[in-house]
């Protein structure tokens, strides 16, 4: 009996939603790994877009239409990502797509976005040295994270360290943002010798070695500090390593690029504290704009019942940057009065959005990047951050690092074809 | 007269006489500089209520209120509508270097120990008198050597040439990272040969007595690393070594070891919070038994029929691997689920001042040692060890002889399975905990069983350590990425040159 109700439920569901929705909507692809190795970080990026979607659809839609999502799950999987993102624009016809995390994914689907001339909204901070007409880059290039974090390490707050251990996972990421401050140590008169790069395999497990050799790095000379671009779930492994090592904050600081709340949640971080992160946007930070955005996330995340975050909502950074894309691609869409790809592109730049950070951040006139402010925090006790130091305001992104001399003579926009 | 009236006016004030508020709150808020200065100030004016107010701000008791530093007591609710003071790692060091001043001169040992430690990092030249202050009415013999140490490291500040040399070849003595990267700061400025040459001499000495430190962390991990390894692997030297199943659901195994660790963790935060610290005790048992029984099902329900059919039992495991994953995630979420270290698990032993021993891998390695033990006594002493190794080795023998080889199947399929799931609840302390443990771990277990010799506990255990040391050996030298390539790439020679293992059983007995 419940096996039939179900049934017709379900082919009444069916039946509706076409006929409901068909002519009348507008698609809007959601690409994020909802399983493997990436979906720790990438599943409450999906559930952020829905949110910012039914949020959309309860003031009316855009256009006079509905939003209707349309999600599928890449898994982790890089070509897959590609394959997925095809189907997106070819068989649902979506508007526009928000999607990908890792750099590696989205080198993956950008030749189908730039073929199909259709819009990806990539939401987390990457190494830049890219910059295509199709993408709207709402994450930090590393201008925007990485070099700020690394001037507060050697100013006086910061403690002034010397000397760097450059410590990240084995892929594009960590190696390219690696390269670009091993220059800009350089220019800071910073010798090669007092610099120490290693790589670990992704889902690396085992840190003894490595918290051994920093150790005995930090040993050799001046102020060490530890520059952590380690992704996903190994950073669980490397701070309880670091905790038990007893190697503390105030002797050798480690900054991170991509722990966040999210990251944290598992670890426990009492001998962590003072530890510290850089991002553009914290939980903690005080502002009207934030306390609405968690609010509005608690409550979400409740209804939902989605797992972790209903008895324990945590927002981050990545999250932000999502959220602001979309609404910003709403509010684009209305100032175009259509959803066609080069209109919203037009009306895109220059867009501004008050950010849950407590900014107004705003899409840069050409280099499809955001204006953001850049936040060191250092870790608590109960695994939130506290904001050590801010930029006065928001920073324009550089996308072509001005570090690496092949990207003299770049243009700061995308390439007319 | 004037004078001696205000010494014992002093007196009459001095245990009454309160930081000054506008102090207190110049060093709880305000421009990094400032608070640093306005700290330092209060510490050269010897204040008595200075340490307990320092005390409070590392605690977080301390809250500001309209430019005022409040004091929360211990215990009592922070009161609404304050602000919490920002701790930057400068300001944190600064007040733990005023703290560990204020109690060098404390009458309990400990406190001065734990004060020395923390001061041994920045020995400048304005510490100095502190230090001989202390030195001077220092009782604690191991204490004074410590002290003179620092005092040494200070001097080596000094603008007396003569000074220096004298401080650097004090300080040859010591076994101390820090010292020794005082020395390289210090020698960078040195102009008098002399003093640079003691200077040398004094970090050569200190690095040789560094190394070996460095040895013993290094052969520590590698046998930590190895222990694991040793735990992943033991419950498939029964499965796959002796009983021969090529069961790729091993990983799941362990993963159900974590899960149940992670469940009785939970049961304990919600109903017994009181003694979380002892969760493991039940942990243990729960992740064995759970692990066990779904071992029992998988021998009962799938392997049996496939005895003998290596290709076969590979694929119908390999299944039921992708089975359990997702049955976990619809369970439990894709997420990883967060096991927490019970306290005494947390931090690590200081051995040596560049050697610190985690509790969590010393523990590991006795469980890993303890299940080693208990396996090789269950299966050389027991009735049950008895049947099994007469099944495996006959198993029609056995069954003449009237032994049920169908139940001694299952029972040692359930033992193997029952390890691996201990093994699991080892690795929900070190490691992650998620759908996917049980795959990251499978491919060691397999080198190690295969490795070490098919059918047999010895060769595991070597094989287990061996590898541990190695691939800690080639990580310190070529980094982790190449060093995973280094050691399969060995793995292949060395299957080549012995497919039986490094430590086959001659003889008839793997027929």
């Amino acid at each position: 009996m419940l096996r039939r109700s179900a049934l017709a439920l379900a082919a009444a569901t069916l039946l509706i939603t076409p006929a409901a929705y068909a002519a009348d909507t507008i698609k809007v692809g959601v690409l994020h790994s909802l399983s493997g190795t990436m979906a720790i970080s990438e599943t409450v990026l999906k559930d952020t877009v829905l949110m910012a979607i039914d949020e959309i659809n309860a003031k009316g839609g855009l256009l006079g239409k509905k939003l209707e999502p349309v999600v599928v799950d890449p898994a982790s999987n890089w070509p897959l990502f590609a394959e997925k993102a095809k189907q997106l624009i070819s068989q649902d016809k979506v508007a526009v797509v928000f999607g990908c995390w890792t750099s590696v994914s989205r080198k993956s689907v950008l030749p189908v976005f730039e073929q199909t001339n259709s819009l990806l909204f990539y939401p987390v901070q990457y190494e830049g040295e890219e910059l295509s007409k199709n993408v709207f880059y709402t994450g930090a290039a590393p201008n925007q994270q990485a070099i700020p974090a690394v001037e507060y390490l050697m100013s006086k707050d910061g403690g002034g360290a010397k000397r760097f251990v450059l410590l990240g996972t084995d892929y594009v990421y960590p190696r390219t943002t690696n390269k670009i401050l091993r220059a800009f140590l350089k220019s800071k008169g910073i010798p090669e010798a007092d610099i120490m790069e290693d790589y670990t395999p992704f889902g690396h497990s085992d840190y003894q070695s490595i918290i051994a050799k920093i150790k005995k790095f930090a040993a050799e000379g001046k102020k060490t500090a530890v520059i952590s671009t380690i992704n996903g779930d190994s950073n669980v492994p490397f701070y309880k390593e670091l905790g038990n090592q007893g190697l503390k904050a105030t002797d050798v600081p480690v900054v991170a690029f991509s722990v966040g709340e999210e990251e944290l949640r598992g670890v426990d971080t009492k001998p962590l504290q003072g530890h510290l992160a850089a991002w553009n946007y914290f939980m903690s930070i005080k502002a009207p704009a934030n306390d609405a955005f968690i609010k509005k996330w608690s409550d979400y995340a409740k209804a939902k019942g989605i797992a972790g975050h209903k008895d324990k909502p945590l927002t981050n950074d990545p999250m932000e940057a999502t959220y602001i894309g979309i609404n910003m691609w709403a509010q684009a869409v209305t100032k175009a009065k259509s959803t066609d790809t080069d209109k919203v592109i037009a009306a895109m730049a220059g867009q501004t959005f008050t950010a849950p950070s407590g900014i107004t951040s705003k899409m840069d006139e050409k280099n499809h990047h955001l204006h953001k402010s850049v936040f060191i925090g250092e870790v608590k006790g109960d695994g939130q951050f506290n904001v050590v130091w801010k930029t006065p305001g928001p920073v324009k992104a550089q996308p072509w690092s001005p570090y690496i001399p092949e990207n003299k003579g770049k243009k700061d926009e995308p390439e007319k074809k | 007269m004037l004078r001696l009236l205000l010494i014992s006016l002093a007196l009459l004030w001095g245990p009454a006489w309160a930081l000054s508020p506008e102090t207190a709150a110049r060093i709880a808020a305000g421009e990094g500089d400032d608070r640093v200065a306005a700290l330092q100030q209060a510490v050269a004016a010897g204040d008595a209520s200075l340490a307990p107010f320092l005390r409070a701000l590392q605690d977080g008791r301390v809250r500001l209120k309209g430019g005022q530093a409040i004091v929360v007591a211990e215990g009592q609710a922070v009161p609404a509508d304050t602000e919490e003071p920002m701790l930057n790692n400068r300001m944190r060091r600064e007040i733990e270097a005023a703290l560990a001043g204020l109690d060098l001169l404390s009458p309990d040992r400990a406190t001065r120990a734990k004060a020395l430690a923390t001061l041994r990092d920045d020995a400048d030249a304005s510490k100095l008198p502190l230090f001989e202050r202390a030195l001077a009415s220092e009782p604690d013999a191991q204490l004074r050597s410590q002290l003179s140490a620092l005092v040494a490291g200070a001097k080596l500040s000094s603008t007396d040439p003569g000074q220096r040399r004298a401080a650097a070849t004090e300080l040859a003595a010591s076994a101390d990272p820090a010292t020794r990267a005082l020395l390289l700061e210090r020698m960078v400025g040195e102009t008098d040969p002399g003093a640079k040459a003691a200077m040398q001499l004094a970090i050569d000495a200190i690095g040789s007595r560094l190394a070996w430190g460095e040895r013993a962390q290094l052969l520590f991990s590698g046998l930590s690393l190895g222990s694991v390894l040793l735990l992943v692997a033991l419950g498939l030297a029964i499965t796959y070594g002796l009983m021969g199943v090529i069961n790729m659901a091993h990983g799941e195994l362990l993963m159900v070891g974590a899960y149940a660790t992670y469940c009785v963790q939970q049961a304990f935060r919600a109903w017994a919070p009181g003694a979380f610290d002892y969760y493991l005790w039940l942990a243990l048992p729960a992740s064995f038994i759970a692990a066990a029984l779904v071992g029992a099902a998988m021998e009962r329900t799938v392997i049996r029929w496939l005895y003998g059919r290596p290709l076969e039992t590979l694929l119908a495991t390999w299944g039921i691997s992708l089975v359990l994953m997702q049955a976990v995630r619809s369970l439990f979420g894709a997420q990883n689920v967060a096991v927490e270290n019970p306290g005494w698990l947390s931090g690590g032993w200081a051995l040596l001042p560049n050697l610190t021993l985690p509790y969590n891998r010393l523990a590991i390695l006795a469980f890993a040692a303890l299940v080693l033990v208990g396996m090789a006594l269950l299966l050389g002493k027991t009735r049950l060890g008895l049947m099994v190794r007469g099944v495996t080795q006959n198993r029609r023998m056995a069954a003449c002889v009237g032994v049920n080889t169908a139940r001694v199947d299952t029972m040692a399929f359930a033992l193997g399975s029952g390890i691996a799931g201990l093994a699991g609840c080892a690795l929900s302390q070190i490691g992650n905990v998620g759908p996917d443990l049980g795959q990251s771990y499978i491919v060691d277990a397999f080198m190690v069983v295969v490795l070490g010799g098919v059918g047999q506990l010895a060769g595991t255990v070597y094989a287990g350590l061996g590898l541990g040391v190695l691939s800690k050996l080639l990580e310190g030298w070529q980094g982790a990425v190449l060093a995973k390539i280094a050691l399969l790439m060995l793995l292949v020679l060395v299957i080549q040159k012995k497919p039986q293992g490094l430590f086959a059983l001659k003889g008839r007995v793997l027929d």
